[in-house]
Order: structure tokens, then C-alpha cells, then sequence
């Protein structure tokens, strides 16, 4: 991996290195009543790539990262992952889904289960692996994200940023082949931000398939391959991300990049 | 006052009051625990993804929570065992008591299903989302994530369903069980109409007796148990 502290350059050097196509959307159409959420998007995310999705709010970049593993069901279009379709329902769905690592942004931390069982129950319950290994390998994960010391604990009893980290730890003990995080940031206070994205951060440098909707620009420059910037449904620029944030082509997106960089 | 006391011990040495109450109790128990086995099958149904199963507990819930619970019961003795003589025990005793237990079964499992409904509504969308993206499917998701909590959030409402159970349970009269409390309390009466009050004290203060326990014992397990989020 190339070092990706030289802006400008970071995203193309890195985007020679990316492999096939990992998540295809096809003409992806989502309505939530009168409200056209998706419309037509097409966009492919290749393997090691990390993709960050940015928008104003209601633009529908939750949606397009929950429909990928179809927490959000789509009208029209398709969804591959590996190039395998989306399965409706059932088995097949979960199976699936087993593969597709997802941080939310309210953390989602198993409330009446411990930390280092959060991290186990997937392994165990879904890849039937023994509970002896399962425990080993979550310490290990809880260790590689700076929480192993609370393995004991119970999610409430952990601060924002450190939740956060187990949330992150409890998808990568799937070995996913791709990761969504849905602004796993935003309900953070700002003290505890950066030890979220350090471990992103970490995550991208190490190869993994991103999919990233996030308003942290830092993160954007440091790690993504590649910018899209969503507004009212339809994806209206792909860039990287210094091109994008110094000089953006569309008027939407000088909008608000200027609403979200004045302060 | 004196007066009252002494009629209160000839009518518990004329009568097996105890043993009544302990019917009911038996009642209870065994009509309390499958029901709560029957009621988490229609809750599941209620929350399934599947269509069908969703009206069908809804269906269920909604038809045997209107129906009066003594038309159930004697529906048990009348319908289910003299017309299709479907008989539950040899014992003609055992019988009855099974046919009533299976009676308040069927309607306490209406109420059981309400109040899991209840606890699932108190645990967080994100769980089962949580849950799906790891790659649960619904039973399993069900089963680890969403029912331990919802169960943790429905102790008190169970409780309550448990309460009435348990004084619904003198409705086995209904179903020919003929040795339970009200059964009992009627035979008092009719025998000993003068001391009326004392038969209505001894029935009021055994239920009390038997219904404040569990009151405290849900409170403190609902608070003791509850999910820190």
C-alpha cells in the first residue's frame, strides 16, 4: 500500500492496486412513498477500495449503504456482492449478509450481552466456529481496536468511541468482504471521533473494501479511494477525494461543501 | 370479632379450604407455563416476516382475547370432550383439571402473546437490524437478540397476565373441576348462609395472600432485570 499522505496523488497510485468488481449497484430505484430516494444509481466498488459516500442530509447515502445488504429493500435495479445477486429472503439472505460487515451510527451493541460476547456470537452462532477459538480470535480483534480491557463489560457501561470500536470489532469477526459503515461517527461526541476513525483509518490502510457515509473530510482525504457525493437521490459527483473537496464540478456540491466548511 | 374468628376455624375444619387453593394454585401453574410457551409461538408469528403467520396470531390473538373466558371453559367440557370426546386422562378428576388447564391456556396465551409484543416493542429497531447484519436469519435472531431482552422488558405486563391467570383460574368451575376455591366457596355458602361474611373473608384474604407476592416479585425482577442501554 502506497503512502497516502501525498494528497492529489494517494487516490490514483492506490486505485491502480484495486481488484475486480466486489459491490455493483445496476440502475438502483428505492421510493419511500411520494419520495424518490435512490434514482437510477449505478456504481461499482472494487475490491480494497474505500469509497466515501457524502451528502446533505436526505440525500439518501443511509439508504444506499443499508440497501447493500438489503436492510432497505429496492424497487428496481439489482445488487451484486461478489457477483452474486441479492437474495430476497431467507437463508441465502443471511448468508450473505454474513459477509457484508455493518457499523451503524447508533452502535447497536447487543444490549443484554457482554463486549467480548458481541464479538463471538456471529462467529459462533453463524459460522458455527468452537467457542474456545471464537473467544480467542475476539480478544484478539478487541485488542486490535483498544478495548480488551473491557471484554467483561456490558455495552452500556462503555463510552460512545469505545462502543464504536466493539461495533467494528463484532463486523470484522465475520471476516467480511466488505465493510458499511452507515456515519459511524455522528452520534459520537467530538472528543471521541478520531479514535473511531484511527481504526478506519488502520482498517483501509490494511486493504479492506470500504463503503464509507461519512461527513469526516480527514478521513476522506486520509483513506478513500474515491468520493461520491450524493444529493437528492442521485449520485452527482465521483471524484477523489482532494479533487473534490479543493475543486468540486458540480454547483450542489460547492453548495454544501461551502455550508459544511464555514465554521 | 371473636365471633367471626371461631366461625373462621369450624368452617376451615369442616371444609378442605387449603386444598381448594391448592387446586387453584396447580391450576395455575401448569396453564402458566404453557401458556407462556404458546403465547411466545404467537408473539414470534406476530413478528415474523411471513404474512400468513402474522394473521394468523393476530387472528388468533384477536379471537380468543374477545371470547369470555367461561365460554372457552365450558366449550372444553361441552365441545372438546362430550361431543368429540377427545379426553385429556382415564381419572374423570384428572380429566377436568386437564381440560381446564388447556382452557386457560388457550385464552391466557392471547394475553401472554400482547404482553411479549410489548417487550419486543421495548427493544430498539437497531437490534434486530444488529442482529440481520451478522447474518441471523429470523429464528435465530429472534431467539439470542430479540426475545431475551424483550422477555427482560415484558416481566411486568407477564406478571399481570400471570395475576389474572391465577384468579381467572376459579373459572374451571365451568369446566366441571369441582374442587377448586369457587366451587368450594359456593358449597360454604349453601351450607352455612349464616356465616356469609366469614366465607367471603377467608376467599378475599387467600386470594390477596396469593396475588401480592407476585405483584412484588414482578416489580422487583422488572427493575432487577431490565436492559441498561
Amino acid at each position: 500500500m502506497p503512502d497516502d499522505d501525498s494528497p492529489g496523488s494517494a487516490g490514483e497510485a492506490r486505485s491502480e492496486e484495486l481488484g475486480d468488481p466486489l459491490v455493483e449497484l445496476v440502475d438502483v430505484n428505492k421510493h419511500f412513498g411520494e419520495l424518490h430516494v435512490l434514482q437510477d444509481i449505478n456504481l461499482t466498488v472494487r475490491r480494497g477500495e474505500v469509497l466515501v459516500v457524502i451528502g446533505p442530509s436526505g440525500s439518501g447515502k443511509s439508504t444506499l449503504c443499508r440497501a447493500i445488504n438489503r436492510l432497505e429493500t429496492i424497487d428496481t435495479g439489482e445488487i451484486r456482492i461478489d457477483g452474486e445477486a441479492l437474495p430476497e429472503e431467507g437463508r441465502a439472505l443471511a448468508r450473505l449478509r454474513s459477509d457484508v460487515g455493518m457499523v451503524f451510527q447508533a452502535f447497536n451493541l447487543f444490549a443484554h450481552k457482554t463486549i467480548l460476547e458481541n464479538v463471538t456470537l456471529g462467529p459462533t452462532k453463524v459460522r458455527r466456529e468452537k467457542s474456545k477459538a471464537a473467544k480467542e480470535r475476539a480478544l484478539g480483534l478487541l485488542d486490535r481496536v483498544g478495548v480488551k480491557n473491557q471484554a467483561g463489560k456490558m455495552p452500556a457501561q462503555l463510552s460512545g468511541g469505545q462502543q464504536q470500536r466493539v461495533a467494528i470489532a463484532r463486523a470484522l469477526a465475520m471476516q467480511p468482504k466488505v465493510m458499511l459503515f452507515d456515519e459511524p461517527t455522528s452520534a459520537l461526541d467530538p472528543e471521541m471521533i478520531n479514535e473511531v476513525l484511527d481504526v478506519m483509518v488502520a482498517l483501509a490502510k490494511e486493504g479492506m473494501t470500504m463503503i464509507v457515509v461519512t461527513h469526516e473530510m480527514g478521513f476522506a482525504r486520509k483513506a478513500a479511494n474515491r468520493v461520491v457525493f450524493m444529493s437528492d437521490g442521485q449520485i452527482v459527483e465521483e471524484a477523489h477525494p482532494e479533487e473534490f473537496f479543493t475543486a468540486p464540478r458540480s454547483e450542489r456540491a460547492k453548495d454544501f461543501l461551502s455550508k459544511i466548511l464555514t465554521h | 370479632m371473636g365471633d367471626y374468628l371461631s366461625q373462621i376455624s369450624t368452617l376451615f375444619s369442616e371444609y378442605d379450604v387449603l386444598g381448594a387453593f391448592w387446586v387453584n394454585i396447580q391450576l395455575t401453574f401448569w396453564a402458566a407455563i404453557l401458556s407462556l410457551i404458546l403465547g411466545t409461538f404467537l408473539a414470534l408469528m406476530r413478528i415474523s416476516p411471513i404474512p400468513s403467520l402474522r394473521w394468523a396470531g393476530t387472528t388468533y390473538v384477536n379471537l380468543v382475547r374477545n371470547t369470555p373466558l367461561t365460554v372457552i371453559m365450558t366449550f372444553m367440557v361441552l365441545a372438546v370432550w362430550t361431543q368429540l370426546q377427545i379426553s385429556l386422562a382415564d381419572n374423570f378428576e384428572q380429566n377436568f383439571f386437564r381440560l381446564a388447564v388447556v382452557g386457560l391456556t388457550v385464552y391466557h396465551a392471547a394475553f401472554v402473546c400482547e404482553s411479549i409484543r410489548s417487550g419486543v416493542n421495548t427493544v430498539p429497531l437497531g437490534q434486530a437490524e444488529a442482529a440481520r447484519a451478522i447474518g441471523l436469519s429470523f429464528v435465530p435472531a429472534a431467539r439470542l437478540v430479540i426475545l431475551p431482552q424483550a422477555f427482560r422488558g415484558a416481566v411486568a405486563p407477564l406478571g399481570n397476565t400471570l395475576i389474572a391467570l391465577l384468579k381467572n383460574s376459579t373459572v374451571a368451575a365451568a369446566a366441571s373441576v369441582t374442587n377448586e376455591t369457587s366451587s368450594l366457596m359456593r358449597n360454604m355458602i349453601e351450607f352455612n348462609s349464616s356465616e356469609i361474611y366469614s366465607i367471603f373473608f377467608i376467599f378475599a384474604i387467600g386470594y390477596v395472600i396469593l396475588v401480592i407476592p407476585i405483584g412484588l416479585l414482578t416489580t422487583s425482577l422488572s427493575n432487577r432485570l431490565a436492559v441498561r442501554r
